[in-house]
């Protein structure tokens, strides 16, 4: 049987010690009439190889074109050491630590993660991740909320160059409890939030500021203006940032005069596979001040009975299974094993390896937006500077230009339309460190021929 | 050894990063000023460091994990080779529909399947862990009283054994929770619940195999009940792997359900996720399900999005889920298929129940001795704790020395001094008797010489560690200034 060890031996010997006659007899307490006949609706079985053929056969006409999309989720390399030392098997087949002794290699794993992440950040202290980047902001808002103790407020600013699905997972999450969120327009040209469309806020109570950088075009924030203005009017700032940014980047912890209150985002780019959009993990870091506010585990170092140093859960008088309904959250994993991979992928790198694939997926997006724009037609949209998205707009109507090009073998970005109206001649397109010179021009011979039609 | 004190002032892991490339447009206020604390590190040192850390976890292919209520079963590695074929893990999330045919065939077949499995009537995979599936499923109870206009229902009913996500979830979405107790039995006091229902009411939510370990006979009773004071039944799916192909809780009156694929479904546990969490629900909770959904239309498959659903509770996460969890589970069930799914209830039962008999006559103190265990049974050391001044703890840091996980300790709250043993079906009958003799030799040593069991575990890569400093010295980052210092 499969993944059953029992012989018949073993199920008779198993039977006679409990006193019972069959396995059907272990079952009599649930009432006959709830007893389902069989599941006829579920395939029957199939062995290892016909699963492999049947698996690869779904696999083998997807994902096979160019990807020039970005849109939060980048394709960098991963080096193939990272997910052949995540997935062995103690790592892979392991649990949530509770029994830190019996658990050290993943708890020093995760203590290390929670340094590089505060350190890439500039802040404090890194929870030890939460289910996406998205998630993180939903619960991020949740802990300005509840944190916030000068403010009585429920209200969240939130740009609308937040990435869209952002925002739509932070009012799912946060809706029920009286939150609300006020969307900020941006510039038009430059592609920012300015801090002037705050002004009419001033005065009034707010929990806090989301600030994201780059943002969802990939233009950069006036980020410390923006958190500044949080800390002059009494709100929390919460930064959404992407990590592979911040070896480049000013982190959050240093923006404006304070540095922000939480900073949040989506770990992806840090060695994860883009798998259809998970699983990926999201990141949350904040000031020393806020850290019994900050939910999902943490990973502290202490000693053991002999004085030895060593890792163990702390601060889980905050969490679900010690406060029920008080907890911070519900949460009560984080994504480890996409920790472990991040871990090794950060450790690989280094501050220099990781500034490298930021330098070279900027610069691809520059050289891709340069080579597109020389066709007649094309244009960027925004003046701001920017990350590794650009926005440009298309001639021709933008599902048709996609679609076309998804004939010829590339996804060419992500279409803004359905998410900013104004938009809907845009798309956002990124190349990062894994496009060639020679993959940029595929791109803007095949965009050529499509706009000539 | 940190990976940081490995640190070389210069060094880079050459073959892994692309060449340097100049950067220009980057505003000089916006620019980072000094390197964050990465290792500077080569990949031999890398490898070496995460391969020894990994050496120093217990997990389910290296020891017996009886960790109750978590089903720590073996974990086929095929599943992990087939959703990381490229096609499949290269794929991005706004890729096309057209290039992810394959995928979506795939996750609508799972959504079948797991609708069949547990008799609901639709099924969304989109919730990334267990805790987020609760939250889905208690905002689709909220969605549902408020379409109807009934919005003034405020409380959640919970049984005192519940896991903590339970409560903890229903004040996420705006509900107070009201605890009912559990019997000497193990079911649930049928008076108590029948004080508790009224017009407030928005729903209960249940564990059936509950958290003790047994099945709630009166679940019928219970369904009467609630669905006649106008509430809805929530199932907390962490014990389905007792019901596979048995029973289902959509036939027990259940009108939501999440369920844990990382447990009954084999996907890897990782150290603490990534899990899945779909939700199946009932008729009358469909228009609410999160997005996004696979749907069939002729030979297409394409994702259903807001446009698709105006009802929904939303987006949970940013694109559609754990899609690598996902593909696991879905291996893995095609793997077992139907015959294989009744046989996984039926030998984790079969593990449990044993076990139970052997440690009763090993002289345990079961907390359930009348009733029959499910896939887990609970065990009190009230007694040795009394007797001997041997805790449920003490127990635990020694099984570690013999070479098992402990199983889960303190859990549920209501029975003292216990353990929640869930062996699950993979494990061999050698395996448990492995366990059921170490326990025995350390009642033994525990009648003889309890200090050797305060000082467990001897053998391990730490002794016990000092929580209580953890907690109040806070360590959370290592930090390069005051290692040097």
């Amino acid at each position: 049987m499969p993944f059953i060890p029992h012989t018949e031996q073993d199920v008779k010997e198993m039977l006679d010690a409990i006193g019972a006659n069959s396995i059907e007899d272990l079952f009599d307490e649930i009432p006959a009439d709830l007893r389902v006949k069989g599941l006829e609706k579920v395939p029957t079985g199939l062995n290892e190889m016909a699963v492999s053929r049947l698996m690869r056969q779904h696999a083998a006409g997807d994902a096979q074109g160019l990807n020039f999309i970005g849109a939060g989720a980048y394709e960098h390399h991963i080096p193939a050491a990272v997910w052949d030392i995540a997935t062995r098997g103690e790592f892979y087949s392991a649990y949530t630590p509770y029994q830190a002794e019996a658990s050290q290699g993943t708890l020093q794993v995760l203590y290390e993660y929670q340094t590089m992440m505060a350190s890439l950040n500039g802040l404090d202290v890194s929870n030890a991740s939460l289910y996406d980047g998205a998630s993180a902001l939903a619960e991020a808002v949740l802990m300005a909320v509840r944190g916030h103790r000068k403010s009585k407020s429920k209200r969240i600013l939130m740009p609308s160059t937040v990435h869209p699905a952002y925002r739509a997972v932070v009012t799912s999450i946060v809706k029920n409890q009286g939150i609300t969120i006020e969307e900020l327009p941006y510039c038009s040209e430059a592609g920012k939030t300015l801090v002037e469309s705050l002004k009419h806020f001033e005065g009034e109570d707010i929990a806090a500021l989301v600030i994201p950088q780059p943002n969802f075009f990939g233009v950069m924030e006036d980020v410390d203006g923006l958190a500044d203005w949080a800390a002059n009017n009494n709100a929390f700032s919460i930064a959404v940032v992407n990590p592979t940014s911040l070896a480049l980047l000013k982190p959050p912890g240093a923006w404006g005069e304070k540095g922000v209150d939480i900073a949040c985002g989506e770990g992806q780019p840090l060695g994860i596979p883009l798998s259809s959009g998970g699983p990926y993990f999201g990141f949350m870091c904040c000031k020393q001040a806020h850290a019994r506010q900050l939910p999902g585990r943490i990973i502290g170092r202490t000693v053991d009975l002999d004085g030895k140093p060593g890792f163990a859960l702390t601060l889980q008088a905050r969490e679900q299974h010690i406060r029920r309904s008080k907890a911070t959250s519900n949460i009560c994993t984080n994504q480890g094993l996409m920790v472990t991979a991040a871990t090794i992928y950060m450790a690989l790198l280094g501050a220099e390896g990781l500034e490298r694939v930021g330098s070279q997926s900027i610069s691809n997006t520059q050289a891709l937006a340069n080579k597109l724009c020389a066709i007649n037609g094309v244009e960027r949209v925004f003046s701001g500077a920017s990350f590794q998205d650009v926005v440009l707009r298309l001639p021709m109507p933008v599902n048709q230009v996609l679609e076309a090009l998804t004939e010829k073998g590339l996804y060419g970005g992500y279409a803004l339309g359905k998410d900013y109206p104004e938009l809907n001649d845009c798309i956002s397109v990124c190349a990062t460190e894994t496009k060639t010179e020679a993959d940029l021009d595929v791109y803007a011979e095949a965009l050529a021929q499509v706009l000539e039609v | 050894m940190l990976i940081f004190e490995q640190s070389r002032s210069g060094r880079v892991a050459a073959g892994q990063v692309p060449g340097k490339s100049e950067v220009s447009g980057i505003p000089a206020e916006l620019q980072r000023k000094s390197r964050p604390t990465l290792p500077e590190v080569s990949e031999m040192q890398v490898v070496r460091h995460y391969t020894r850390l990994s050496q120093q976890n217990f997990s389910i292919d290296t020891q017996f994990y009886p960790l109750g209520s978590c089903t720590m079963k073996y974990n086929p590695r095929i599943c992990n080779t087939l959703a990381l074929l490229p096609g499949l893990a290269g794929r991005h999330p706004y890729a096309p529909d057209s290039s992810g045919q394959g995928l979506l065939a795939c996750m609508y077949d799972l959504q079948e399947i797991l609708k069949e499995v547990t008799g609901m009537r639709s099924v969304s995979l989109s919730p990334a862990a267990g805790a987020q599936g609760e939250f889905a499923g208690v905002a689709m109870i909220r969605a549902y009283h408020e379409s109807r206009g009934d919005g003034g229902r405020s409380e959640i009913i919970v049984p005192d054994a519940a896991h903590g996500t339970n409560p903890a979830t229903a004040v996420m979405c705006g509900y107070k929770v009201k605890e009912i107790p559990t019997k000497d039995d193990g079911d649930i006091d049928i008076e108590a619940l029948k004080a508790a229902v009224g017009p407030q009411t928005a729903g209960i939510m249940l564990t059936n195999p509950s958290t003790v370990g047994v099945f709630e006979r009166k679940i019928q009773e219970i369904s009467q009940i609630v669905h006649e004071a106008g509430g809805l039944l929530y199932y907390d799916g962490a014990n389905l792997n007792a019901i596979l192909g048995k029973v289902r809780p959509g036939d027990m009156g259940f009108d939501v359900i999440h369920m844990n694929l990382h447990k009954t479904f084999s996907t890897p546990h990782g150290g603490g996720g990534p899990g899945a969490g779909p939700v199946g629900v009932s008729e009358r909770l469909l228009p609410f399900l999160p997005i996004p959904m696979v749907a069939k239309e002729g030979d297409h498959f394409r994702w259903l999005t807001e446009k698709d659903c105006p009802q929904t509770i939303g987006r949970l996460s940013a694109y559609s889920g754990n899609i690598g969890v996902l593909l696991r589970a879905y291996v893995y069930a095609r793997l077992l298929g139907r015959e294989g799914m009744e046989r996984v209830a039926e030998y984790a039962t079969l593990n449990a129940n044993y076990m139970m008999v052997q440690l009763k006559k090993a002289g345990f103190d079961i907390a359930y001795p009348e009733r029959r265990a499910t896939h887990e049974f609970i065990l009190t050391l009230k007694r040795q704790a009394k007797e001997q001044n041997a805790t449920a703890m003490d127990f635990a840091k020694r099984l570690l020395d013999y070479g098992f996980h402990a199983p889960t300790t303190y859990f549920p709250l209501l029975v003292p001094e216990c353990f929640l043993i869930e062996p699950t079906e993979t494990e061999a009958k050698s395996e448990l008797d492995g366990f059921i003799e170490a326990m025995t030799k350390i009642k033994h040593e525990a009648e003889q010489d309890v200090d050797q069991l305060k000082g467990a575990p001897y053998s391990l890569p730490s002794r016990r560690l000092d929580d209580v400093r953890a907690a109040r010295e806070l360590d959370l980052t290592w930090k390069e200034i005051e290692e040097n210092a």
